[in-house]
């Protein structure tokens, strides 16, 4: 049967099983607007700006595992997407993106609403396309999907013209897809793999470190056996919190600039390092040139080019993270191979020295709300079981560092981006996978009011979420390093004439709460999370100068850790003052 | 190092510029970029020179082999090639040097394919290098105007760049 452009793109939503979609209407995508109206199969959240709808579809993947898909019209509608697409692309997020364009005869003629949509986002999409004719339509899409979920993950932009979307075209989905310029990895080399088990057999130091890759892949349950097997301490990086579970006793905390002095001291004194799903990003490594300086480094990625490319690995290993743990743990049992336990028992006295110096402790108090605190409290009363979303800034480290993840896809922040803004439309998305699941998201006053509209979007379609805001009335990752690193001058860090958040929330028909005793905190979550059907923004009120530790400042190696309270900025180096 | 990466692309339009954009945004150099059709149309076949040490080398041929257009390549410079990059230039050729510059078209090979008073143009083929060499012989003084093709190469041996 012919059917028409529009017509196509709902049906091949449909045959992808795609159960929402976020999107904002304009000129250019008004024919899949009608095709969407006469339909209810395919559900159509109307956000209130587009960074929010591909923020959304992302926090929905994140949650879900499944592609998120966006619908934005041309011109100012993609230009306003891009933000979100980028976020996606940093963290390899499965994502197809829809956008109108001006009709194929109107493109490159500075049309009303016209942009060059496939220039623009190309640098931050896996990859795109623009269909210029409605025959190619379908499986232009179903290349679309296939790309954004295959291999390592990304966002993938689909540029629909309108005349493309008004013709008409016989419907035929391909069931399959080849394509002979695209073609991953998924099963390792099976003689690294061999090589690499051998090696960690033979560590007498050895240091797992894992990231969002174990996550996206799904590879959690494999790392947690083979994780058990070695009896090695393992360490995830921001990306790849709950990968494995937070509250075990081989879990050595968060690496990088801040996370544990355990996990960053052992990164740099093992002998054998087995990094897993992770991309040496330099908020992990702090300075390359003494990043593991003892360490045999084995690494597993998906990606051929996220290996060897910071640091250089002997032992690479290209496929997808669970099938080549599967093959490790099949060739330690038949062989029989065990680690060194003497050197190993050796191996965590000295973990638990560095464990006992409790680099996360902080000091309390009666009179004004820790933002530590806070998030303690919220892992209290969700029984850590709550999906989690962040935006950016201090109140992003707090939470990985204080909130124990247990599960992946439990934990949603912008990581490689480190989009402010991101958090509440991301929460909305993880909210509408998981309707049941209980979804709180970490927030400053200052990323907060990047994506507040949405708001207005989480009252329209019942996303109950309680957001928690971590009000230190500062820009407090600014302020931090104005504090530590130009003398304490606080340029464009403070933030007057903020908003009374109780009264915004309540104009937007959600529940205000304001919290500024810390013996109230306790009581503001449990009454928050109460209202299961309400979203509610909790203000909290906290210590407004209070500093993320412990902390590796930029340029500084993994064992030059700052502790709280202990080591004012003293070893700070003037090349990491040119580093971000 | 110098090395000459033959890439088979789709011949899709935008193609290009992802293999271009790739080399801006992650501040790889190119020296000279060839693209043309092949003997399949769907494919079309780019040459280009980059240079960088071992490591920066297999990021750039990793990163390329991640675009979803690139269907194939290799990088000739690993084996044995041969390489070629067409010249025109247009030399000053008056008086007494006249006849010097003719010999020297001679020496490496060119043709004269335009003759005006004060002028010889000439082509020359060769690697690269021959032609710089040429450029040199000649002497800045003496060059109106040079346009070079960019590298372009093949592998020796019996076998192809296929898909
Ligand atoms: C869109 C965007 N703009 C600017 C930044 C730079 N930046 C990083 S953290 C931060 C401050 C965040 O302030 P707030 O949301 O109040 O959180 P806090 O650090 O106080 O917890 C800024 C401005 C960013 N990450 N994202």
């Amino acid at each position: 049967m012919e059917l028409t452009g529009a017509e196509i793109v709902v049906r091949c939503l449909k045959e992808e099983g795609v159960e929402v979609l976020f999107g904002y209407p304009g000129g250019a995508v008004l024919h899949i607007y009608d095709a969407l109206h006469v339909q209810d199969e395919v559900k159509h959240v109307l956000v209130r700006h587009e960074q929010a709808a591909a923020h959304a579809a992302d926090g929905y993947a994140r949650a879900s595992g499944k592609p998120g898909v966006c619908l934005v019209t041309s011109g100012p509608g993609l230009t306003n997407a891009v933000t979100g697409i980028a976020t996606a692309y940093m963290d390899s997020i499965p994502m197809v993106i829809l956008s109108g364009q001006v009709p194929t005869k109107l493109i490159g003629n500075d049309a009303f609403q016209e942009c060059d949509s496939v220039g623009i986002t190309r640098p931050c999409v896996k990859h795109n396309f623009l269909v210029r004719d409605v025959r190619d339509l379908a499986e232009t899409i179903k290349k679309a999907f296939y790309i954004a979920t295959t291999g390592r993950p990304g966002p993938v932009l689909v540029d629909l013209p309108k005349d493309v979307t008004g013709a008409r075209a016989e419907f035929d989905y391909p069931k399959k897809i080849k394509m002979r310029s695209y073609n991953p990895t998924v099963k390792g080399h099976s003689g690294q793999i061999r090589k690499a088990t051998e090696l960690l057999a033979q560590a007498k130091r050895a240091m797992i470190y894992t990231g969002g890759g174990v996550v996206l892949s799904d590879g959690s349950k494999e790392l947690i056996e083979l994780t058990r097997m070695l009896g090695f301490p393992i360490t995830n990086t921001l990306m790849g919190l709950g990968a494995y579970p937070a509250t075990d006793r081989q879990f050595v905390g968060m690496l990088g600039m801040h996370g544990t002095y355990e996990s960053n001291m052992a990164m740099h004194h093992c002998d054998v390092l087995f990094a897993v799903g992770a991309r040496f990003d330099d908020r992990v490594t702090g300075n390359l040139e003494k990043f593991c300086p003892t360490a045999r480094i084995i690494h597993i990625d998906i990606d051929p080019s996220s290996i060897s490319k910071n640091v250089a690995v002997e032992i690479p290993i290209v496929g997808s993270v669970p099938n080549v743990l599967r093959q490790m743990i099949t060739i330690l049992k038949e062989e029989g191979l065990e680690p060194d336990r003497e050197a190993l028992a050796r191996w965590w006295q000295q973990i638990d020295e560095w464990r006992a110096i409790k680099s996360l402790g902080y000091r309390n108090s009666d009179t004004i709300i820790k933002p530590q605190y806070v998030i303690e409290q919220l892992y209290h009363v969700t029984d850590g079981q709550a999906i989690v979303t962040s935006d950016v800034g201090q109140h992003q480290m707090w939470a990985a560092q204080y909130y124990l993840f247990d599960r992946p896809r439990q934990w949603i922040n912008s990581g490689g981006l480190g989009t402010m803004g991101f958090g509440l439309p991301a929460a909305m998305g993880a909210k509408l996978a998981f309707p049941d699941v209980d979804v709180a998201c970490v927030t400053g006053e200052g990323s907060i009011q990047m994506m507040l509209q949405e708001l207005s979007t989480m009252k329209q379609y019942h996303t109950p979420v309680k957001i928690v805001n971590l009000n230190n009335q500062y820009l407090g990752m600014v302020r931090q390093w104005q504090e530590f690193f130009y003398e304490k001058r606080y340029s464009m860090s403070y933030m007057e004439a903020l908003p009374d958040f109780v009264k915004l929330a309540e104009a937007y028909g959600h529940v205000g709460m304001k919290i500024e005793r810390p013996a109230d905190v306790e009581g503001a979550l449990r009454e928050a999370f109460a209202m299961k059907d309400r979203t509610v923004f909790l203000d909290f009120m906290t210590d407004p100068e209070e500093n993320v530790f412990p902390m590796i400042p930029s340029g500084g190696g993994q064992n030059e850790m700052l502790l709280a309270g202990r080591d004012a900025m003293k070893n700070r180096h003037e090349e990491g003052m040119i580093l971000v | 190092m110098r090395h000459i990466i033959s890439i088979l692309l789709e011949n899709e339009s935008g193609a290009l510029s992802r293999v271009a954009g790739l080399f801006s945004a992650r501040g790889y150099n190119i020296e000279s970029l060839t693209v043309a059709p092949t003997e399949d149309a769907s494919l079309s076949r780019l040459t280009l020179v980059t240079r960088g040490n071992d490591q920066i080398i297999e990021q750039i041929v990793k990163q390329l082999n991640k675009l979803v257009d690139v269907v194939k390549l290799v990088d000739l410079t690993e084996g044995p090639h041969i390489e070629r990059e067409l010249m025109m230039a247009k030399i000053r050729a008056s008086g007494e040097s006249r006849a010097e510059m003719y010999r020297l078209v001679e020496i490496f090979r060119g043709h004269v394919l335009d003759v005006t008073e004060g002028t010889y143009t000439v082509e020359l083929t060769g690697p690269g290098d021959k032609l710089d060499a040429f450029i040199a012989t000649v002497g800045d003084e003496s060059i109106v105007e040079v346009v070079r093709s960019g590298v372009t190469g093949i592998a020796r041996g019996p076998k192809g760049l296929h898909v």
